[in-house]
Parts: structure tokens; C-alpha cells; sequence
């Protein structure tokens, strides 16, 4: 088992006292799976991706990723999972706007010790950016940024890829091209898939489906 | 890991790098002005330091003639044989080529240790400085003095500029004089000696104290140009801390991402934190080297201003001292830890999670402005406690420190508040736009502001105190310098002669009697004056009754200097004991400027019959035909070095103070021109941000080319209202400068006096700069092209 999460909670304070966003999660997933997250606004889809990914830290339960109890780790513990065990593919891209394009996708696997020219090339002329290496992000469309992103994420060959809302900013075409790609080269690779949508058509693509609703899966 | 950081790092300067370059020209720019202010002061008090050190001066009791400059080889000898351990010093000028050369003899085998030769690169054994063996000369009369000497001259840096020294016995065929000036006494002396005051009567004994004095009255100039240099090196800091503040505001995001691929943030603080360094120590090396240049530029005009104001000689070249650049390298490195230390903090503290947009980049925005309200509230306080009620110059500084800052901090409120009234004043569309959308400006440009206020701030004030010390000094000569001709006889029998012969030629005579002593419990010269018009009709007072000069040329009142005034505290009305059995009240007191020591004046009768023994041997007189009673002094047998005339001493002050100016004016250009610099990469790095704030203007009806004329005023009316309020400031500093800060480190006070028309010019150069400053980003807004500007539309950006 990959990722195996117990009784997780978490809870943000407000000026009305804590508010709760997950309320007990309990889920697992094993290598080369993939898994969709659905659920409305304000669910925990996010919250719960972030936890995983050791972006944050749970109220309480137990993120048991690779073996090892993320809930547990210190700070500098959870930066060397992010650097070599997780993967994350953010809404919003988060590329280094000053790098170029091939700066970009290999920065994550170079941060990690594994960074591989023949597969980044792979990649890149798997998700058609080949003629785009010398750019820089802000010359991209925001449909071809999400592929760098994803590119820079794959380059690090991480065990599992958490990617919220990948295809956000995509027309419904563009976001199934680009969802079949990522599923393509996560099975070639390996790893597991978590992906939050919105899309239920999205969600259908992937091997299993989670609804999350009020801070609980149902 | 290390170097994938440092690489993405340093990929936001390669593309940024105006801001990069603006960085480090800020950085170096402000390190320049700072170090080329500290290697002025450095290589004077080198200067300074080596002279007093050859000249034996500042540490060891002098005997020196009570009246003319030379003693007879007979007293020492007899002192010598009294058991006194006495060293004969011989001084004097020669011509070499085109200058004159000092020289100075000493003997090594009787002057106490520190003395003389300690300076120098490699003391020689007595034997070898005897006789005619070597003179160790400063490098630049070396050459000159070679062939003039038998003996070998070696050149030493370690030696007072334009000075060689030598064996007292070379000195005195070198100066064809077969006299001595003055006796060094070693401070070991053996028990019971005869009195020094009976064996030479005609010496007096100067404290060690008193050597200092070229020092203490060069220090005034030096602490005035640290003030500068500080307020410049501050200047420069706004321009990095505003920089710096962009350059990380703008990197939240890559902070985020590479915190969200693993980089742990204490190797991210880390990184930032060597980038830095690399920064300070590039800026600083070139800041250094560019200081520098400005100080081996501005040095001759400086050495020729200390030398003039004070007869302290400096070379006018500079050396590569270690202690400056070592400075300049420490300030470069503090300047970027004080302007980055807040950013590396806010990165330190801020969330994985944290918006990367974040806050925008500047200050005095909402809660900022707020803080920065507050903080020049206190500022402000401290600075009206400190000038008002402490005590010492480092309290006066901390005040002047409060005052500038507090004052900055209060600028982007103050042009809030102007801003807001003018916008609500406008009547038509356009103009209450140009208001409010010039308000939405303040905060991004308020740190170049702020540079633009204190750098205009500095000047008003360096300026101001600079020509009130001009106006005041040109007083003071004109009323030291009253008399037409000054004489100066040989010796006493001489002056009496002189004396006789000038009554029918002269319209008054004015001796001059004078005795070192001490009063009101300090050293102090007593002079007598014979009181006529010409006292009455120049010699004013800082304060003084309305008879002041009557009462003294009847015996019944003296009067004083400020100095002594400030340091007894004595003020006209209080009594003076001036001799044993003797108190008059004081009448008056006068300004004396540059001068530590206390000065009491008396009439002549009441001097004579207090010091019977001393007559007057130099005479101030006034003639109707200076050049007639010139030939007349000359027939009768003075040398014409004996006869000096007024107005040459009065054209040669005045042509110094043309020298400060030029050192104050440059540093001035300097300081504009840095703050210039803050507002055109202000404006540079806003732009990008300025096209989305433009776009809905320009949609609505403006024209591009309208859009950027806006610009240009917008900057203009920025850095008007900016110099409007640094002209109270300015003149704030130069009234701490002159009434606060030099009266605590010297003990007399400046008048200070107002120059509108300086000022004005000053706020007219101000707009200049800003507007030239803004010129090329309002060129290239109103050259942005249309696609650009419909981005702004889209969610393309």
C-alpha cells in the first residue's frame, strides 16, 4: 500500500472558533492506481490533497504515505517527501515565472538528485512542448503551462502525483487531451494518481472515484 | 538542491535585471558617498596624526617664546646645564621649486621617545640621523629638497605633507639659523631643578593638552562631512530596501513553489541570505572603489579648505587605507542586512500556503501607513527630547537621527493627505482622476520619495549651515581684520621705534598685548587693546551691553569670548576674576570661531599694569594710503614679510570658502543624483504594474500619449510637494547642525541665516531630476502598445 489514511482531521480557526474541514477520513490507494475527488466547494478536496502532500498539518489521524507517518514529520521531514516521494500539480501552474520552459520541467527532479534529460525530452514531446523549451511561462497560453507544470511534476518521477484541478483553466477538450496524457505517462512511470475535479466526465476517466461532502467521503 | 536554488534564484535577476542592476547601483552608489566621505576624513587625520607626531606635538610640555618665534641657543644650553631635560626643536620654511617646504629639526639624542622619529617606516640609529646623514621627507618635496642637500634624503610617507626631518644641526644650515623654536620637556625630569622661570624667563611652558589643537579644530569640518556622508549612505538605503522589498515581493511565488517541491525553508532563508552577501560584497567592492575616485576628486578642494580655515596640512593624494575600505566594505554589508533583514523575516514567517500575490509591494499602503504614522510619531518624539532636553553629542545625533527619520516615515501620510484635499477640490472628470490615481502612486513610489525628501533635506541643510558659516566667518574677519596693515617689529626695541614712527602716518594704532594664563578655572589668553573706532565699529558682539567697548577702554569691564562664556558659564553681567585682586564684569561677548581656547580682551592700561614686563611687539593700523605707509614701513626697515596686509589675508579666506563650496556642492549633485536615480527605478519597476491600473483610462477615452504626459507630471507634482516639505526640514537639520551639535562638540553656536532663493533653485533642480528621472518610463508607457493594454481585458496576463 502506497498511501493509507486514518481518522484524518483538520480544522482552521476563525473568528467564530475553529471551523472544521475534514471530520475522520479514512482512505488508501496502492502504486499505478488513480483516484478522483470530487465534491462541491468548500468540501476539503483541497485541504485533504495538501495534508497528503505534507503542505500542511492535520488536526488529527494518521497519513501513513510510503510507509512512513506524514502527520509525524517535522518540517525539514515533510520537505524531503515533497522533494522525493509526492509530486503536487497545482491549479494555478506554479511555474518560476524567470525560468524558461526547460528550466522549469527539469527543476523539481533536479531539487530531488534524479533528473533524467532523455525521459524530460519524453515528456516534453509527449505533451507537445517541444517547441516551446526556450519560452518562458508568461509566453505560454495557460493551457500549455498546465502541460509544463505537469511535465516538471512527472520529470521527478515521484511515487504518487496529487494534482488539484489540473484542468481548471482548460476548455473541456484541451483537459481531456491533457488528462489522457498525464494518466498515460503516470501508468508508464509507475506512480499512483490523486486528482481533484470538478468534472464528473473527468472523474469517470480515473480507476476510481471519492465523493467528499462536508468534510466526510461519501 | 543548493544549486537548483541558487539557480532559480538567480534566474529572477536575469530576467529583472534592471532591477538587479538598480540593486546594486543603489547599494554601490550609497557605499561610494559613504566611503568617499570616511577616506576624506581618514587621510586628514593621518595628516593630522603624522604632523603632530613629527612636530612632537599633542604629548609631551613645550616651552615656546613668549612673544616671536625664536629662542636663543643660550637658554637651552642653560636649562640643559640646570639638570632640565629639555630637546631643541628647529622649524622653518624653504622654497622648493614652486612650494614651500617645512622643516623641521630634532635632536635624537635628547627627545623623549614618540617624538620625531616614531613615525617613520624605519626609525635610523641616532648616529646615522646625526651629522649629515639623512633627512627622511615627506614623497612629495623629496625630490626637490635631494638637490638642495648634501645629505641623503630618504622619502617616507610616515612624514607631515611638505615636511622633512632632520638633525637639528642640518635644519640649521639648511635654514641658515643659529636660534631654536622650541623646547620639548621630557616628562621625566630629575629631582630638584632650579625654576624654569628664572633660568628663561622670556619661555613659557605650553600644556600637552594644547597640541591637539589643529584636531579639535578640523574635527567641526570632519564631523559635518560624517553627517553628510551618513545622511547619502542613508539616502542610497532606501533605494536597496526598496529594491530588495520588490525583488522578494515579487519572488512569494517561487518561494511558494520551491517550498512545495521540498526545498526546506531554512536552506530557502539561507540561500537569500548568501545571494545578499554576494550582492554586498559585489556593490560594496565597486561602492568603495567609486568612493574612492570621488574622494581623490574632491581631497585637493578639501585640503586646500582645512589648510586655509585651520593651517592643518594634507596631502593632497590618497592612500589606499585599510581602515576606510574595510569601513566602506562593513557599511555595505550592514546597509543590505538593515534594508534586507525585514524581507528575509516576512519570508522566514510567511505560510507554504500564503497567497503568492500577497501584499502589495511598498509601503504605506492601509495598515503600513498606519504603522509608519506611528513610528514617525515616536520618531518624533525622541528627536524633541533629545534636542530639547539632552546633553552630549551622541544624544544630539540620536535626535537628528529621530528627526530625519521620523520625518521620512511621515511623508507618504502628509502627500496622502495633500493628494486627497486636491482630489476633492477638482471639479472636472480628468483632474479629479490625475488626483486620485496619483494617490493610488504614493505607496510605490514612497521610498523613492523618501529618498528624494532627505537627499533635498540634506542639502538645504548642508548648504545652510555652510554659507551661515560663511556669512559669520566673513563677519568675523572683517572685524578681526579691521585694521589695513599689520606689523609685526623684531623685538621690542624695534616695535618701540616702529611705534613713534607710525603716529604721524597712521590714523590709529592698534597694539597688540598678549599673555598665556588662566582663567575662570581653565587655559585661557588674556589680551589688551588699545579701544578706539576701529574696535567700536567692527567688533560686534553675540551679546553685550550697550557701552561694552567704552567700559573696557576705561578699565572697568572685560569681555570675553563664547567659548569661554559656554564653558565657565559666564554671560555679560557676571564677573570675571582676571587677575589676582582683579574682577571686572563682563560686557560682552564675542564670537571667535574655530578657536577652543578662552579669550578675555582688556584695556592696554589694565594689561600693562597687571604685566608691566610686557610690551607690544605687532600692531594693527589704519591708514589712508596703505601702499604709501607700505613704502614708508619698508624705508624705515622692515622686510616686507613683516607687513601684511589685511585684504590679502580676507581674499585668501574667502577664496577658501569658494573651496568648501565646491566640496558641498558636489556632494550635493551626488546626493540628487541618487535620489533621481531612487525615482527613474521606481518608476522603471512600477510600470509593468502601472499598464493594468492605465488600461481602464486609456479604454474610457485617453489617449496613450496623454496617458504618458500624465505620468511625467504626476512625478513632477510628487517631487515638488516632496521638496515643499524638505525645505522646513532641511532647515530643522541645519539648526540642529549649528545650534545643537556644534555647540555640544565645540562649545560656540553659528548664527544661522536663510537663503529662499538657494532653496528655490534647489526645488527647481529637485523637479528637474524627478521629471528627467520619469521621463523614459512615461515614454515607454505612452509607447505601450494597444495589444498590451487589451491583455488587461482577457485573462491572458
Amino acid at each position: 500500500m502506497l498511501l493509507e489514511v486514518k481518522n484524518l482531521t483538520k480544522s482552521y480557526a476563525g473568528p467564530d472558533g475553529d471551523t472544521p474541514v475534514l471530520r475522520g477520513i479514512d482512505l488508501s490507494l496502492d502504486a499505478g492506481e488513480t483516484l478522483a475527488l470530487t465534491g462541491e466547494s468548500g468540501s476539503g478536496k483541497s485541504t485533504l490533497l495538501h495534508l497528503i502532500g505534507g503542505l500542511d498539518m492535520p488536526g488529527g489521524g494518521k497519513i501513513i504515505l510510503a510507509g512512513q507517518d506524514v502527520a509525524q514529520m517535522d518540517d525539514t521531514a515533510r520537505a524531503a517527501l515533497r522533494r522525493d516521494t509526492v509530486g503536487v500539480i497545482f491549479q494555478q501552474f506554479n511555474l518560476i515565472p524567470s525560468m524558461s520552459v526547460a528550466a522549469n520541467i527539469s527543476f523539481h527532479a533536479r531539487l530531488a538528485g534524479r533528473q533524467d534529460a532523455a525521459y524530460e525530452a519524453s515528456l516534453r514531446d509527449a505533451l507537445g512542448l517541444k517547441d516551446q523549451m526556450h519560452k518562458f511561462p508568461e509566453q505560454l497560453s495557460g493551457g500549455q503551462q498546465q502541460r509544463v507544470a505537469i511535465a516538471r511534476t512527472l520529470a521527478a518521477r515521484p511515487k504518487l502525483v496529487l494534482a488539484d484541478e489540473p484542468t481548471g483553466n482548460l476548455d473541456e477538450g484541451t483537459a481531456a487531451e491533457v488528462i489522457d496524457q498525464m494518466q498515460a505517462l503516470v501508468a508508464e512511470a509507475g506512480s499512483a494518481l490523486m486528482m481533484v475535479t470538478h468534472s464528473i466526465a473527468l472523474a469517470a476517466r480515473m480507476g476510481r472515484q471519492l465523493h467528499l461532502s462536508k468534510g466526510r467521503l461519501v | 538542491m543548493i544549486a537548483a536554488g541558487l539557480s532559480a534564484l538567480w534566474s529572477h535577476w536575469r530576467r529583472n535585471t534592471l532591477q538587479l542592476v538598480t540593486l546594486l547601483s543603489g547599494l554601490a552608489l550609497a557605499t561610494a558617498l559613504w566611503s568617499g566621505v570616511q577616506a576624506i576624513n581618514s587621510e586628514a587625520r593621518a595628516s593630522y596624526d603624522a604632523a603632530a607626531a613629527v612636530l612632537g606635538e599633542g604629548r609631551y610640555d613645550q616651552l615656546v617664546p613668549a612673544s616671536g618665534d625664536s629662542i636663543a641657543l643660550e637658554t637651552y644650553i642653560q636649562l640643559r646645564r640646570a639638570g632640565w631635560q629639555v630637546s631643541p626643536v628647529l622649524e622653518g620654511e624653504i622654497g622648493i621649486g614652486g612650494t614651500r617646504a617645512r622643516i623641521v629639526g630634532v635632536d635624537p639624542l635628547t627627545a623623549p621617545g614618540g617624538s620625531g622619529t616614531s613615525v617613520l617606516a624605519a626609525p635610523p640609529e641616532p648616529q646615522e640621523f646625526l651629522g649629515d646623514g639623512v633627512i627622511f621627507a615627506h614623497p612629495g618635496v623629496a625630490d626637490g629638497l635631494e638637490a638642495r642637500v648634501s645629505a641623503r634624503v630618504i622619502p617616507d610617507p610616515g612624514v607631515a605633507p611638505d615636511t622633512a626631518l632632520m638633525d637639528v644641526g642640518v635644519a640649521a644650515k639648511l635654514l641658515e639659523r643659529s636660534d631654536l623654536s622650541r623646547l620639548i620637556i621630557v616628562p621625566e625630569q630629575p629631582m630638584g631643578l632650579p625654576s624654569m622661570s628664572n633660568l628663561a624667563p622670556d619661555l613659557i611652558r605650553q600644556g600637552a593638552q594644547k597640541g591637539a589643537e589643529v584636531g579639535r579644530l578640523t574635527d567641526s569640518f570632519h564631523l559635518n562631512l560624517t553627517a553628510f556622508g551618513l545622511l547619502a549612505f542613508v539616502v542610497g538605503l532606501f533605494i536597496v530596501h526598496g529594491t530588495i522589498g520588490l525583488a522578494f515581493e515579487q519572488r512569494r511565488g517561487m518561494v511558494r513553489t520551491l517550498r512545495a517541491l521540498g526545498m526546506p525553508l531554512k536552506t530557502l532563508v539561507f540561500l537569500l541570505a548568501l545571494e545578499m552577501a554576494a550582492f554586498a560584497l559585489i556593490a560594496g567592492g565597486v561602492g568603495v572603489m567609486l568612493g574612492y575616485l570621488i574622494a581623490g576628486a574632491l581631497l585637493p578642494d578639501v585640503a586646500a579648505t582645512l589648510e586655509g580655515l585651520y593651517g592643518a596640512q594634507i596631502s593632497g593624494a590618497l592612500q589606499l587605507r585599510p581602515d576606510w575600505w574595510l569601513t566602506g566594505m562593513g557599511i555595505a554589508f550592514a546597509g543590505t542586512l538593515i534594508a534586507a533583514s525585514g524581507a528575509l523575516w516576512r519570508i522566514a514567517r510567511m505560510p507554504l500556503l500564503a497567497s503568492p500575490g500577497g501584499r502589495a509591494w511598498a509601503v504605506a499602503s492601509g495598515q503600513t501607513r498606519k504603522w509608519l504614522g506611528l513610528a514617525s510619531s515616536v520618531l518624533g518624539l525622541i528627536a524633541a527630547m533629545a534636542l530639547g532636553f539632552g546633553q552630549g553629542l551622541v544624544l544630539a545625533f540620536a535626535g537628528l537621527g529621530a528627526l530625519l527619520m521620523g520625518a521620512a516615515f511621515a511623508l507618504p501620510a502628509l502627500l496622502d493627505r495633500v493628494l486627497a484635499i486636491a482630489e476633492a477640490r477638482a471639479k472636472q472628470v480628468r483632474a479629479q482622476w490625475f488626483w486620485a490615481d496619483t494617490r493610488q502612486q504614493v505607496p510605490g513610489l514612497s521610498l523613492a520619495l523618501m529618498a528624494l525628501l532627505l537627499a533635498a533635506a540634506a542639502n538645504v541643510g548642508v548648504s545652510t549651515m555652510v554659507s551661515s558659516f560663511r556669512i559669520t566667518f566673513v563677519e568675523f574677519l572683517d572685524q578681526r581684520l579691521a585694521s589695513d596693515l599689520y606689523v609685526q617689529a623684531e623685538d621690542e626695541r624695534q616695535a618701540a621705534e616702529v611705534e613713534t614712527f607710525l603716529k604721524p602716518l597712521t590714523q590709529e594704532i592698534m597694539p597688540l598685548l598678549y599673555v598665556d594664563t588662566r582663567l575662570a578655572e581653565g587655559s585661557a589668553e588674556l589680551y589688551g587693546v588699545r579701544v578706539g573706532a576701529t574696535y567700536r565699529d567692527n567688533w560686534g558682539f553675540l551679546a553685550g551691553t550697550d557701552s561694552a567697548w567704552q567700559d573696557v577702554a576705561q578699565g572697568k569691564a572685560v569681555v570675553i569670548n563664547e567659548q569661554m562664556a559656554r564653558r565657565a558659564g559666564l554671560w555679560v553681567g557676571d564677573d570675571l576674576t582676571v587677575a589676582t585682586g582683579l574682577t571686572m564684569p563682563i560686557a560682552g561677548v564675542f564670537g571667535d570661531y574655530g578657536n577652543p581656547i578662552g579669550q578675555a580682551v582688556l584695556s592696554e592700561d589694565v594689561f600693562l599694569g597687571l604685566h608691566p614686563d610686557i610690551r607690544p611687539t605687532r600692531f594693527g593700523i589704519r591708514v589712508a594710503d596703505k601702499e604709501a605707509a607700505r613704502a614708508a614701513l619698508q624705508e624705515f626697515g622692515l622686510k616686507d614679510p613683516q607687513i601684511i596686509d589685511q585684504q590679502v589675508i580676507k581674499e585668501f579666506s574667502l577664496g577658501v570658502f569658494e573651496r568648501t563650496f565646491t566640496v558641498t556642492a558636489a556632494l550635493n549633485v551626488l546626493t540628487l543624483s541618487v535620489a533621481g536615480f531612487a525615482i527613474l527605478t521606481s518608476l522603471l519597476t512600477l510600470a509593468a504594474i502601472r499598464v493594468p491600473q492605465l488600461a481602464p483610462a486609456w479604454s474610457m477615452g485617453f489617449t496613450r500619449a496623454a496617458l504618458g504626459r500624465l505620468e511625467l507630471l504626476r512625478a513632477v507634482v510628487l517631487a515638488l510637494l516632496t521638496m515643499v516639505f524638505a525645505v522646513p526640514l532641511g532647515l530643522m537639520l541645519a539648526w540642529v547642525l549649528l545650534a545643537v551639535v556644534n555647540v555640544e562638540a565645540f562649545g560656540w553656536r553659528l548664527p544661522m541665516f536663510t537663503f529662499p532663493l538657494d532653496y528655490a533653485k534647489l526645488a527647481v533642480f529637485g523637479v528637474l531630476a524627478a521629471a528627467l528621472a520619469a521621463l523614459w518610463p512615461a515614454r515607454r508607457l505612452a509607447r505601450t502598445p494597444p495589444a498590451d493594454l487589451l491583455k488587461v481585458f482577457s485573462n491572458e496576463r
